[in-house]
């Protein structure tokens, strides 16, 4: 039973940072197919500069909010010199935003250098809870809880609020919003950024977690990433959450069960959703 | 007479295809002016060319006697221009109200007193108020799509084949409905049903091969069985 609830708030934990690179990923390619792969870049830039913050002031909270203040910046300056140029074709999207993520990655090294560098969670989340006998890590629930307050503050803006219309109004047709009087371009960068900033926030919830960052962690998360929008359904940011559980718990449950398929149970489940319902599980469903 | 929007030799390409190749016409303020022609003659491209969505190579647009050929689409529908697409351009996954809530510029007591007025003039949409408007019927969407393009009282309303698609039934909806709308905004129609044009239009221009080769007031139309059969191969 222990073991149970383990991989269930592993699989969890695990889950809700994908989902938080993935949705702004989603997001990014439903309302303005852009194919970004230097969503990743965020990721690791996030974790490195949270983690130099958290040196620096010892501020755990604080370095959140200055790793998604730097997601922030990159993702406006990267819209801004980076995808304009590109709209519209997905070739270049590719080559381009692959070559952004492996500028970042060396800029990572420029400045902080080549090697591993040690992430550890600060005091209040270290540990763990005994509840009868099952050990519960602080800090992977504290990741979840995260997670959830991020989705839930997201889906608040996207169902209630006019700019949450538009982008969701934007994903189903974006030259009608623009007939509508909206610069929609606007509403690009700024979906961009939010974006760019929930990847950097889940590269630094991810680098206490893993223990150790290095400049390519986006690249390996990206990927996982990706699965996840193929899963969930372009541009749907609650089937990316739905997707990303279903990916953080199959993936812990095999790396327990069936250590050797951990990783080919992602992919056989992304060629499932590809042969049977290819616009993704949750489609539409915003 | 007011002309609210006029073009002048408006030429646009699409890909390598030169669409436009000179569409001169004048909308006057209050009318209903209809576009006419056969299928692919440019009239969607017309409007898309006047909303910047599809820019024109050469030629003039004019709003209001201001130049706004160069304008971004949204900034031209800004200027009071509403657009129903041939597609209608509902948003499946937003309900009725949703589509209310993002069209309305504005805040506070305009916003409502807008959303009633508009109800009044479109009262079937109460009814599915909280439906997603995927799950609409043709002629309920495309009901949609027009209140959400007259909700800002716009000063002038391009509409693009309403009846296209449509019961004859609710084509007739959609033709009251209009009606009721003539004299309160300036409209440009796009529309094949000839019945239609003929019943809603004050003024008309026909476009064959992306040009306007003829033009005059609807009545005009009516007795030149000539004209219709030779442009539009109706008797």
């Amino acid at each position: 039973m222990e073991q149970i609830v383990n991989l269930l708030i592993n699989g969890l934990a695990t889950g809700m940072l994908i989902f938080l690179l993935a949705a702004g990923l989603t997001l990014i390619f439903g309302l303005m197919d852009v194919l970004n792969f230097a969503h990743g870049g965020f990721f690791a830039w996030g974790a490195y500069s949270g983690i130099w913050f958290y040196g620096v002031t010892g501020q755990y909270v604080l370095a959140i909010l200055f790793a998604m203040f730097v997601g922030l910046v990159l993702g406006a300056l990267t819209e801004k010199l980076i995808i304009k140029p590109v709209y519209g074709n997905h070739i270049q999207q590719i080559l381009i935003t692959l070559g952004f993520m492996l500028v970042l990655s060396e800029l990572l090294k420029v400045i902080w250098g080549p090697n591993q560098l040690p992430a550890h969670a600060p005091e209040w989340l270290s540990g763990s809870w005994l509840i009868g006998d099952i050990i519960i890590i602080k800090y992977r629930v504290f990741i979840i809880v995260v997670g959830l307050i991020a989705f839930f503050t997201i889906h608040f803006i996207l169902k209630k609020t006019r700019i949450g219309l538009i982008v969701r109004a934007g994903v189903m047709n974006k030259e009608m919003v623009e007939a509508m009087g909206i610069h929609i371009q606007k509403i690009f960068m700024l979906v961009f950024m939010v974006g760019a900033s929930l990847a950097a926030l889940s590269g630094l919830l991810l680098a206490p977690y893993s223990g150790v960052i290095y400049a390519e962690m986006g690249m390996d998360f990206a990927i996982l990433a990706f699965i996840v929008v193929v899963i969930g359904g372009m541009g749907s940011f609650t089937g990316s959450l739905l997707a990303a559980i279903l990916v953080g718990l199959s993936g812990s449950f095999m790396a327990y069960y069936v250590s050797e398929l951990s990783i080919a149970v992602n992919m056989l489940l992304m060629i499932l959703v590809l042969i049977f319902r290819p616009q993704g599980l949750f489609y539409g469903k915003g | 007479m007011e002309v609210l929007l006029k073009t002048e030799n408006l030429e646009t390409f699409i890909g390598q295809y030169h669409i436009l190749q000179g569409v001169t016409f004048e909308a006057i303020r209050g009318e209903v002016t209809v576009l006419l022609g056969r299928n692919g003659a440019g009239k969607t491209t017309t409007l898309r060319t006047i909303l910047g969505l599809s820019p024109p190579s050469r030629g003039k647009v004019f709003f209001k006697q201001k130049e706004i050929q160069e304008l971004p689409t949204y900034k031209t529908a800004n200027l009071g221009i509403g657009y129903v697409p041939e597609d209608q351009g509902i948003f499946p996954y937003l309900t009725v109200e949703e589509h209310f809530k993002i069209a309305t510029k504005g805040k506070g007591d305009k916003v409502n007193e807008r959303i009633e007025t508009t109800l009044a003039l479109f009262p079937d949409l109460k009814q599915f108020w909280r439906k997603q408007a995927g799950v609409l019927s043709g002629g309920q969407k495309q009901m949609l799509a027009i209140a959400r393009a007259y909700i800002n009282y716009n000063e002038l309303l391009m509409i693009d084949e309403p009846s296209k698609g449509l019961a004859p039934i609710v084509v007739e909806k959609v033709m009251e409905t209009l009606e009721r709308m003539k004299g309160e905004t300036t409209i440009i129609l796009v529309e094949q049903n000839y019945l239609m044009a003929e019943y809603l239009g004050d003024r008309f221009y026909i476009i064959d091969d992306g040009k306007t080769v003829l033009s005059g007031e609807m009545k005009e139309l009516k007795e030149h069985e000539e004209w219709r059969k030779k442009y539009l191969g109706i008797s």
